[in-house]
C-alpha cells in the first residue's frame, strides 16, 4: 500500500483534504435548503395546509333546520311541513351498480338516474356519499321501494321535509311559495348551499331570514377511501321561528269564494291597526306545486296565463280608482274651502269643457245637486266642477296623503306605486304642460290615474278611523318553535291627516248614503244589522268613442269596466275596511258591492261588534269564544 | 484477521454508534404512529419486525467496528461480485410487489439485493479509487473501469425497476470520485454531457416515471394520480405547523391520506406529528452523523478509510437528501428511503453495516 498522505506530494494533484471539505460544504447548504423548505411548509404555510388537512379529513353533513310554520291570527295553521320521500342511492355500496340502477328505476318508473350519478360525480362527490336520484316519491313508489330493499344494495330511503301549504291556493299571494335557491342567490347569500329551500315569493320571500332557522351540521372523520369513522362535531340546527298572520282564515276563504272565477282583488284591513285581515287575487295558484318541484313547462303555463295567476293584484295590479276617488275630492275641496258642504252644481247630464263634452254617468242628468247627493247618486259633473276648482295638484297632494300613488310599505316584494298624476310628474315624465281639461278626467279617478286595490283599502281605513293612515301589515307576531313570543309588531303609523272632523263627517255621511240610501249606487251592500259606509267606482278600460255611448253587455269582455267598491263598518266605530276591484264587472256596485257585503257579513258573524244586534247564534262558530279583540 | 487489541473498546466511536441508534429510535416511532389504529390493536407486526431489525442491526454494526476495515480491501471484488449476482439472481426469479421485483424471498424475510449493491458499490468504488491520483487527477481514461463496475449494478436495478436506488448508486459513485481527485475539466466535460443527455434519458424512461416528473413539476395537473402524493405529503408536513400534532395524532397518516407512510414517506408522517421542532431535531440529528462522518474521513489515517467514510456519509446524505426533498416537494416522487428511519430490514441493516465500518475506521486511526 503506498503511504497515505492527507496532502498530495505532487503539485497539481488533487488532495483529499480540500475535496472532503468541499464536499462538507455542499451537504451543509443542501440541509440548509431543505430546512428553509420546512420552515415554509411548516411554519409559513401551516395554516393553510392544516386546513388543507382537515378538508381532507372532515366531511361536513348539513341538516337543515325545520322552516317555520304560519299560522292566521287566531293561531290556525295555515302552512307548515310534511315529510316528503326521496331514493338515494351510495355507489360504492352497491356490487352491480348497472343492475341496481336497472331494478330501481323500473321499480320507480322513472329513468336518468345514471346521469344523475355521473352528474353528482363531475361535482366531485368524494366516496361514500349519497346520490339523491330520486325525489318526491309517492307513496305507491315508497312502498315499491321499502319492499324490495333487498334486491336494492346502496339504495336509501330519505326523508326531507316539503313546505305543505293545508289550504291549496288559499292566500296564495299572500304566502307566497319556496324554491330550490337559484345559482345566482348562491352568490349573494353565503348561508346557502345548492338544493336549499328559500322562499321566492310573498310571505315566504319577505319572511324569509325568520322562517329559515339556522341549519344545523355534523363533522365527521373519514379516511382516506371516505369510512366514517367518527363524528368530531355536532352543531345543532336551530328550526325557523313561525310567524302568526293578522288574517283571519275564514274571512281570507270567504273573500276567494265570493270573487270565485272572476277576476279581482279584494283587501280587507282593520282601520284601527293597519293589519290586514284579508288579502285575496283571483285567479290563484296553488304554492305547493312549487314545494313539489314545479316542471319547467308547469312553470311555463303559469307564466304566461293570460289572466297572470301568479301576479297578486291587490299590490301589484294598478287600475283607474273612478269614482272613489271623488272621496279624495271630497275631502281636498272641503279642506280647501272650494266648496262647502252646501255648495250646490247644475248637473245636466255633462258639461262643455274646450271643444268637448264630459259626461255624467246619468244621461239625464242630476240637476240641482250638493255634495252629499253627490257623493250618494257618485254624480260626476258635480266633481268636474270641484276639480276645476281645486286643480290637479291639490287634489294630488290629498290623494298622496291618503296613501294613493305610492307604496304602501306592506313587506312584500314587487308593489307597484300606481299613479297620481300632477303638472309637476307631467312635466318631468313627459315634458308636456298639464292642460286643465285634463284634471276633469282626474277628478273622477280615470286618465293616468292608478291604484292598487291596497292602496284604495288602506285609504278607506283613514277615512274610517278619523284621518291615520297606518302601514298595512300582515304578520302580528313572531312565535318561536315552544310558543314564547319573539317579536311583535305594533301598528306603524305613517301619517296623521289632521282632517277636520267635520269634513270626515261629511264625506262619512256621503258613504253612508251610497249603501243605505235609496238612490245610492251600492244597495247591494247593505246590511241588516249594521250600518256600512262605501263608495262605488268604475275603471274604464278604454276611453269612451268621443260622443258615443257602449252598452257595456256589447262589449268583448276584455274592454269591459272594472267594478270597485270601497267600503268600511260599522259606520260610527269602524272594525274593518274593504276595497275590492272585479276586473271586467262593469259596474262596481253590482259587482263588487256583493263581495265586499259577503265578507262583512262573514267578519261580523266572526267578530261581533259590542253595540250591534248579535247574529243568530246557530251560526257561530266555535272558534269565536276564544276570539282576540282586533285592536290589540 | 489481526488479533483484537484492547485499545479498540476505548477508541470505539460512541458518536456515530449513539447517532445511528437514535436515528432507529426514530423509525421506530414513526413506524409505530404510521400503524397505529390500524387492523392490529396496540403495535403492528411490523413495529415489532423493524425492532428485530435494529437489533440485528446494532449487532451487524458492532460487528462491522471490530473487523479491521483494511482487510475490506481485499474482499471488495467478491462482494462486489456477490452482490451483483444476487441482483440477477433478482431479475430472474425475484419476488415482485407492486409492479417491480426488487426482492428475494428467504422465507424469513424478502432480501433486497439493492440495499447490498450500495455497500458493495461504496467498497469496490473506495478499493479503486484508494489508489493516488495521477497529476492533475483522475482523467478519463481511468474512469472507464469505474463506470463499468457502476453500471453493471444501475442497469440491473433499473431492470427492476428502481430508479431511486440506481440514482443512489450514481450519486456516491459521482462523490467518491469527485473526492477521490477528478480533473477539473473532466469533471466540468461531464457535467456538461448530463445536461445534454437529459432529453434521452426522458426518451428511455416508463411512463409511470415521466409521469412522475410532469407530476412533480406541476402537483395540480393530477391532483388524484401522482400530484397526490406530493400534495398529501406537503399537506401532512405542513399540517404539524411548529410544534406537530402530537404522537399518534397525525390524521394524514392514521387516516391513510399519506402514501407509503412506513417508507418512503415516512418523513411526512414524522413531520405531521413532531412538528418543525422534530423535524429540525432530525436534520440536527442527520447532520450530526454526517458531520462526524466528514470528520472521520479527514482524521483518517489512510485514503482507503478516509474514502470508506466518505462513501458512507454519503449514502446517508444522498438518501437524507432525496428523500426530504421528495416529500417536501422539491424533487420528484421517487422511491428512496429515509436511512436508518424508513421501515425496512435489508436498508437498516445496510446502513447499519455502513455505520459499522465508519467506526472502524475512527478505531483504528490510532493504531499504526
Amino acid at each position: 500500500m503506498k503511504k497515505f498522505a492527507l496532502r498530495g506530494r505532487t503539485r497539481g494533484t488533487p488532495r483529499l483534504g480540500p475535496r472532503i471539505a468541499a464536499l462538507g460544504t455542499m451537504i451543509f447548504i443542501v440541509l440548509g435548503i431543505a430546512a428553509g423548505r420546512l420552515y415554509y411548509l411548516q411554519i409559513i404555510r401551516h395554516r393553510d395546509l392544516a386546513e388543507m388537512a382537515d378538508r381532507n379529513r372532515i366531511r361536513i353533513l348539513r341538516l337543515p333546520a325545520l322552516r317555520g310554520l304560519v299560522f292566521d291570527r287566531r293561531h290556525r295553521p295555515l302552512v307548515d311541513t310534511k315529510p316528503s320521500f326521496e331514493a338515494a342511492i351510495v355507489p360504492e355500496d352497491s356490487p352491480n351498480l348497472p343492475a341496481t340502477i336497472a331494478r330501481l328505476q323500473k321499480l320507480l318508473g322513472v329513468d336518468g338516474l345514471q346521469k344523475k350519478i355521473d352528474d353528482a360525480d363531475d361535482q366531485g362527490r368524494p366516496d361514500f356519499e349519497p346520490v339523491i336520484v330520486a325525489e318526491h316519491l309517492d307513496w305507491p313508489q315508497v312502498v315499491a321501494l321499502e319492499s324490495h330493499q333487498l334486491e336494492l344494495p346502496g339504495v336509501n330511503l330519505q326523508v326531507s321535509p316539503q313546505r305543505h301549504y293545508l289550504y291549496g291556493s288559499l292566500a296564495a299571494h299572500l304566502l307566497g311559495y319556496v324554491g330550490e335557491v337559484s345559482l345566482k342567490d348562491l352568490d349573494r347569500l353565503p348561508d346557502y348551499r345548492m338544493g336549499d329551500e328559500i322562499g321566492k315569493f310573498g310571505l315566504e320571500r319577505s319572511l324569509e331570514s325568520t322562517l329559515r332557522g339556522a341549519a344545523g351540521g355534523q363533522e365527521i372523520e373519514v379516511d382516506a377511501i371516505g369510512r366514517r369513522l367518527r363524528l368530531l362535531r355536532e352543531i345543532p340546527e336551530r328550526p325557523g321561528d313561525s310567524i302568526v298572520m293578522t288574517i283571519d282564515l275564514d274571512l281570507q276563504r270567504t273573500a276567494e269564494a265570493a270573487i270565485g272565477d272572476r277576476a279581482g282583488a279584494l283587501v280587507a284591513v282593520d282601520p284601527n291597526t293597519g293589519y290586514i285581515l284579508a288579502m285575496a287575487s283571483r285567479p290563484a295558484f296553488d304554492p305547493n306545486i312549487f314545494a313539489e318541484g314545479i316542471s319547467p313547462s308547469a312553470w311555463r303555463e303559469l307564466a304566461t296565463d293570460p289572466n297572470h295567476p301568479l301576479e297578486n293584484r291587490a299590490i301589484q295590479g294598478t287600475y283607474p280608482p273612478g269614482s272613489t276617488f271623488k272621496i279624495v275630492d271630497s275631502i281636498a275641496a272641503l279642506m280647501d274651502h272650494s266648496i262647502s258642504p252646501d255648495t250646490s252644481f247644475f248637473c245636466p247630464g255633462g258639461i262643455w269643457f274646450g271643444n268637448r263634452e264630459y259626461r255624467c254617468w246619468r244621461k239625464q242628468g242630476h240637476g240641482h245637486i250638493e255634495l252629499h247627493r253627490a257623493i250618494v247618486e257618485s254624480c260626476d259633473v258635480f266633481f268636474y266642477e270641484v276639480g276645476e276648482r281645486l286643480g290637479v295638484d291639490r287634489i294630488a297632494a290629498w290623494a298622496h296623503a291618503l296613501g294613493l300613488g305610492r307604496k304602501s310599505g306592506i313587506e312584500l316584494n314587487n308593489e307597484r306605486a300606481g299613479v297620481i298624476p300632477s303638472t309637476e310628474l307631467k312635466e318631468r315624465r313627459f315634458h308636456q304642460r298639464w292642460y286643465p281639461a285634463e284634471t276633469l278626467s282626474v277628478a273622477i279617478g280615470q286618465g293616468y290615474v292608478a291604484v292598487t286595490p291596497l292602496q284604495l283599502a288602506m285609504m278607506t281605513a283613514t277615512i274610517a278611523n278619523g284621518g291615520t293612515l297606518y302601514q298595512p301589515q300582515f304578520v302580528r307576531e313572531v312565535d318561536a318553535l315552544d310558543g314564547s313570543v319573539v317579536k311583535q309588531f305594533p301598528p306603524i303609523v305613517r301619517g296623521e291627516l289632521h282632517i277636520d272632523p267635520q269634513v270626515l263627517d261629511e264625506v262619512r255621511d256621503g258613504m253612508i248614503g251610497v249603501v243605505n240610501a235609496p238612490d245610492g249606487t251600492a244597495h247591494a251592500a247593505r246590511l241588516d244589522n249594521i250600518v256600512v259606509a262605501g263608495k262605488t267606482g268604475t275603471a274604464q278600460v278604454v276611453k269612451e268613442a268621443q260622443g258615443v255611448r257602449v252598452k257595456e253587455n256589447a262589449l268583448p269582455m276584455k274592454y269591459r269596466d272594472h267594478g270597485w267598491f270601497i267600503a268600511f263598518a260599522p259606520a260610527d266605530h269602524p272594525k274593518i275596511a274593504i276595497a275590492c276591484i272585479i276586473e271586467h264587472s262593469g259596474h262596481g256596485g253590482s259587482s263588487a258591492g256583493p263581495v265586499v257585503k259577503q265578507v262583512m257579513e262573514k267578519y261580523f258573524e266572526l267578530y261581533p261588534p259590542q253595540n250591534a244586534r248579535p247574529p243568530a247564534p246557530s251560526t257561530a262558530p266555535a272558534e269565536s269564544a276564544h276570539v282576540e279583540p282586533l285592536d290589540e | 484477521m489481526p488479533t483484537f487489541d484492547r485499545r479498540l473498546l476505548y477508541h470505539f466511536d460512541w458518536t456515530v454508534f449513539s447517532l445511528a441508534l437514535a436515528l432507529c429510535g426514530v423509525g421506530v416511532l414513526s413506524v409505530v404512529s404510521a400503524t397505529w389504529g390500524g387492523r392490529h390493536h396496540g403495535l403492528d407486526p411490523l413495529v415489532v419486525r423493524q425492532l428485530v431489525w435494529v437489533g440485528a442491526g446494532t449487532a451487524l454494526m458492532i460487528g462491522a467496528a471490530l473487523i479491521d476495515y483494511r482487510v475490506l480491501a481485499s474482499y471488495a471484488y467478491p462482494f462486489y461480485g456477490v452482490a451483483v449476482a444476487l441482483l440477477i439472481v433478482v431479475a430472474v426469479a425475484g419476488h415482485s410487489t407492486g409492479g417491480s421485483r426488487r426482492w428475494i424471498n428467504l422465507g424469513v424475510f424478502n432480501l433486497e439485493p439493492s440495499e447490498i449493491a450500495k455497500l458493495a458499490v461504496v467498497l469496490v468504488m473506495v478499493r479503486y479509487l484508494r489508489e493516488d491520483p495521477p497529476k492533475g487527477g483522475w482523467g478519463l481514461k481511468h474512469l472507464a473501469i469505474p463506470a463499468l463496475m457502476l453500471a453493471v449494478p444501475v442497469a440491473l436495478v433499473l431492470k427492476q425497476p428502481d430508479l431511486g436506488t440506481g440514482l443512489i448508486l450514481i450519486l456516491i459513485t459521482t462523490t467518491l470520485i469527485f473526492v477521490g481527485g477528478l480533473n477539473w475539466r473532466v469533471m466540468a466535460a461531464l457535467g456538461l454531457a448530463a445536461v445534454l443527455a437529459a432529453p434521452a434519458a426522458w426518451h428511455y424512461m416508463k411512463p409511470y416515471q415521466r409521469e412522475r416528473l410532469v407530476s412533480f413539476i406541476n402537483p395540480q395537473s393530477d391532483p388524484l394520480g401522482s400530484g397526490y402524493h406530493i400534495i398529501q405529503s406537503e399537506i401532512a408536513i405542513g399540517s404539524g405547523g411548529k410544534w406537530g400534532k402530537g404522537f399518534l395524532k397525525g390524521t394524514q397518516a392514521r387516516l391513510n391520506f399519506l402514501p407509503e407512510q412506513t417508507t418512503d414517506f415516512i418523513f411526512a408522517a414524522y413531520a405531521e406529528e413532531f412538528g418543525y421542532i422534530g423535524t429540525m431535531a432530525l436534520l440536527g440529528l442527520y447532520a450530526a452523523l454526517i458531520a462526524r462522518g466528514i470528520w472521520i474521513a479527514r482524521h483518517s489515517r489512510d485514503r482507503f478509510g478516509a474514502l470508506l467514510a466518505v462513501g458512507f456519509t454519503g449514502i446517508i446524505f444522498w438518501q437524507v437528501a432525496i428523500n426530504v426533498g421528495m416529500a417536501t416537494g422539491m424533487l420528484p416522487v421517487v422511491g428512496i428511503t429515509l436511512p436508518l428511519v424508513s421501515y425496512g430490514g435489508s436498508s437498516l441493516i445496510a446502513m447499519m453495516i455502513g455505520m459499522g465500518v465508519m467506526i472502524s475506521v475512527n478505531m483504528r486511526r490510532y493504531l499504526f
